[in-house]
């Protein structure tokens, strides 16, 4: 049986008349919720979901809002990577064991995938898992782990088998965060704090338990989190006017005194870009929703880079003095991005890695001129090399 | 709402690209641009009898069939595609609306003879004249709308209304040189005139494939088709925003011919597709290709359902009159010398494109509408 929206309204207010979240503990309320089927509808029965179609997870919210809330800034690692692919690759062991906490936020995940020697080419990563009986052990350095310092859980790609070319010598793993061989130091940013880590593992013993998919199929269990990381970064809906274009249109409203044409018409340019970037949106959710994904979804995130990093750079400049002044350059461990609640230096520094992080916009480029143009690769040195012979 | 394109929508594009990829490739439409006249009458009667485009707009007491400006877009989609010389815009868009918006029994009686294809109409405006012109002619110390000639007094060209009969002259006319009937803004009216009672001079366009005229009237009878300009702001603003689904296919053409021929040519031993330059401009556009489509249609969808028109307008224009003009740029530059030449189409694509820009508004008096419309008001005094 199919659950529409009528049935979802239904038992939504049928849970809250059951959960009273003025007289329940919040972590018990969002437990309750996981367990009735509301956290995600889309996944199936028993793992939080009701393998609803995916869109009217809304009415869901609908119905459920003023209800206790996870910080979902904290838990996107978690909610759009790990969770996607532990419900395509996991056991049914790994579900029933990480979803539930992971949703409820009680366990905070982060992504060990970048390395030193690794970022855009990931595949060829250095990190060395290998095995001893049961277990596996883990060696290396990972770089720009995004709030490692408060994750209990990681997803983790190492190298299995040096001796093959290296898209093929990649295992993928959950990493225990807090088994013995374990270090995260903090690096600070640009921004003054420090959002991303790295993370040295030395002998750090992993079960094989924890091993994500076969071993040596890493690389295309990590092609999954990276769709979705994308599309985690890219696809969050927004109304028209609002998000970085709003924040930015409210201060050009509030103070008559800062425009200039030269401003006005870039500010109107910009305002064009973001309401036709957010069209794009609402018809890749509309494909999404009918069950034919256009390859639009590549670039969304291409053009939200663009247009924060643009947009957060007129916000400064029109500010003038204002925009001279920063709020916190403290170096501190910061819980999650707080882009809003920040001041306009904060967010245009922050949104110099929107370029970067998840796939940086040049490869993105790439990733839409081959896989959705059809364009040829350059000529490549690395793929049929073991990856041991390759230079480094 | 819906952004997607509807089951009916396809079909009708297929059976429209259909005729097109068998009636007007590209070499059909070079050869058309060195004769008398660039428009193709017969592709123009199968496209407006058998597949029925003429009285798309059109509603169906009048013999139309009654459609709304979703099922246009996609018309003009595909003839943007194929930048296909016939008066789809400028008769079944632009001067139908007019009439359509009008509702008199003059209009009313034109409509019946344009929805089967028989009779043609312009719109005797300028080209280049923006829905926010009309606004201007409002009143009276501000600036007039192009096309205009400032002898006879009124913005909407100098035409004088004596007797029941029109005199003046209206510049850079679409679709007259085609047209049976004009449809002519004259002292705050709307008038019908026979073509044959006034002189159409095609002028040395930009565009080859949709020349501009002059038209003059010297005491030329017309017949009174509407008693205000509403349905003027009516028919610019409807053509400004399906002008954004022509920009559309004219762009999506561009980035197809453009991608095939990198992919072919070889240069450096390599196919000059595989250098990352390109590939960065063309996934580029792509991406703003993909935005334009969402824009097009949010345009088309909102002119269907007459809900948030203005700002969807503005927005589909401010767009992708620049994309559909990037795309042909790009496409000259990425084909190299053979980009250049009269024998290749790309230039009918880049002066399509380039007129667009201009016709309905240009992207900058669309973005000064949305100044308004989005509350982002100008520099104090200005
Ligand atoms: C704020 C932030 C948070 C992050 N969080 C995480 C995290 O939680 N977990 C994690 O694993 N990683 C994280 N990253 C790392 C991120 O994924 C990498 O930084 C990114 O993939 C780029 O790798 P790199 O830094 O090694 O740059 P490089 O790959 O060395 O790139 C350097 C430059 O070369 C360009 N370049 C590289 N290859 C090509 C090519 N083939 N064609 C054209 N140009 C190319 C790049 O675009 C870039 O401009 C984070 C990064 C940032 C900025």
């Amino acid at each position: 049986m199919t659950v529409d929206e009528a049935a979802l309204k239904e038992r939504a207010r049928a849970f809250l008349a059951e959960h009273d979240p003025a007289a329940t503990e919040p972590l018990d309320f969002l437990r309750a919720r996981f367990d009735a089927g509301l956290a995600w509808v889309h996944f199936p029965k028993g793992l939080g979901g009701l393998g609803a179609p995916r869109e009217l997870q809304n009415v869901v919210e609908g119905e459920l809002d003023g209800t206790p809330q996870t910080d979902v800034g904290k838990l996107a690692i978690g909610l759009g990577m790990a969770a996607p692919t532990i419900l395509i690759f996991g056991t049914e062991e790994q579900k029933k064991r990480f979803l539930r906490p992971l949703w409820t936020g009680e366990e905070i995940w982060c992504q060990l995938f970048s390395e030193p020697g690794a970022g855009s080419d990931l595949a060829t990563l250095a990190t060395r898992a290998v095995r001893d009986g049961d277990e596996w052990v883990v060696d290396g350095q990972k770089v720009w782990t995004s709030g490692a310092h408060h994750s209990r859980w990681a997803i983790l790609v190492a190298r299995t088998d040096p001796d093959v070319p290296k898209h093929r010598g990649l295992t993928y793993f959950v990493c225990d965060m807090e088994a013995p061989g374990v270090e995260v130091r903090p690096l600070r940013q640009i921004t003054g704090e420090a959002e991303f880590n790295e993370v040295f593992l030395t002998g750090v013993r992993l079960s094989d338990q924890l091993r994500l998919g076969e071993v040596g199929d890493g690389w295309r269990v990590a092609q999954t989190t990276l769709m979705n990381e994308r599309v985690a970064i890219g696809g969050s809906p927004v109304r028209r006017g609002g998000g970085v274009i709003g924040v930015v249109a409210e201060t050009w409203r509030r103070r008559p005194e800062i425009r200039t044409h030269d401003l006005h018409q870039r500010l109107l340019r910009l305002w064009v870009e973001t309401e036709v970037t957010r069209l794009a949106g609402v018809r890749l959710r509309e494909q999404l929703a009918a069950g034919a994904p256009g390859p639009e979804g590549s670039g969304m995130k291409l053009a939200f880079a663009r247009l924060n990093q643009a947009l957060s750079g007129l916000d400064v400049e029109m500010r003038r003095e204002e925009g001279l002044a920063y709020d916190d350059w403290t170096f501190r461990r910061s819980d999650s991005v707080d882009f809003f609640g920040r001041g306009p230096g904060y967010r245009y520094l922050r949104a110099k890695g929107n370029s970067i992080e998840g796939g940086t916009s040049e490869i993105l480029r790439n990733i839409i001129a081959e896989r959705v143009l059809g364009l040829p690769s350059e000529p490549r040195v690395d793929k049929n090399v073991p990856w041991k012979d390759l230079p480094r | 709402m819906t952004l997607l394109y509807s089951e009916v929508e396809e079909e009708l594009r297929a059976a429209v690209r259909d005729l097109l990829a068998d009636r007007c490739p590209p070499a059909t439409v070079l050869a058309r641009i060195e004769s008398a006249s660039p428009y193709d009458a017969d592709l123009w009667k199968a496209l407006a009898r058998d597949i029925g485009v003429a009285g798309l707009l059109i509603p169906e007491e009048l013999e139309g069939a009654g459609a709304s400006a979703r099922e246009a877009a996609v018309v003009l989609e595909e003839l943007g595609r194929a930048v296909t010389p016939v008066p789809f815009l400028t008769s079944s868009v632009l001067a139908t609306q007019a009439l359509v918006s009008a509702g008199t029994d003059g209009a009313r009686e034109l409509l019946a003879t344009l929805a089967s294809g028989e009779t043609t109409a312009a719109l005797a405006v300028s080209f280049a004249s923006s829905p926010y012109s009309l606004e201007w002619s409002e009143s009276p110390q501000s600036p007039k709308a192009p096309g205009a000639d400032t002898a006879a007094g009124t913005p909407w060209g100098a035409v004088a209304v004596e007797g029941g009969t029109l005199s003046g002259r209206v510049t850079a006319v679409a679709g007259a040189d085609v047209a049976d009937v004009l449809i002519v803004p004259a002292s705050g009216a709307l008038y019908a005139v026979e073509a044959a009672d006034a002189t159409v001079t095609p002028m040395v366009s930009l565009d080859l494939t949709r020349p501009i005229s002059t038209v003059t009237f010297i005491g030329a009878p017309a017949r009174q088709v509407s008693s205000g300009l509403r349905p003027l702001r009516a028919a610019l603003d409807l053509g400004a925003g399906l002008l954004a689904s022509e920009q559309l296919g004219v762009a999506e053409w561009c980035l197809t011919t453009t991608v095939a021929y990198v992919k072919e040519r070889h240069q450096f031993a390599r196919p000059v597709g595989s250098f990352q330059s390109l590939k960065h401009r063309l996934a580029d556009l792509w991406m703003e290709i993909v935005q334009a489509r969402a824009a097009a249609r949010n345009a088309a969808d909102a002119l269907a359902s007459g809900t948030d028109t203005a700002t969807a307008v503005a927005v589909a224009q401010a767009w992708c009159g620049a994309v559909a003009v990037h795309a042909a740029e790009e496409c000259v530059q990425l084909h190299g010398g053979i980009g250049m030449t009269w024998e290749h189409p790309v230039h009918l694509y880049l002066k399509r494109a380039k007129a667009d820009e201009i016709a309905l508004g240009t992207p900058g008096d669309h973005r000064d509408a949305l100044a308004r419309l989005a509350d982002l008001p100008g520099p104090l005094g200005s």
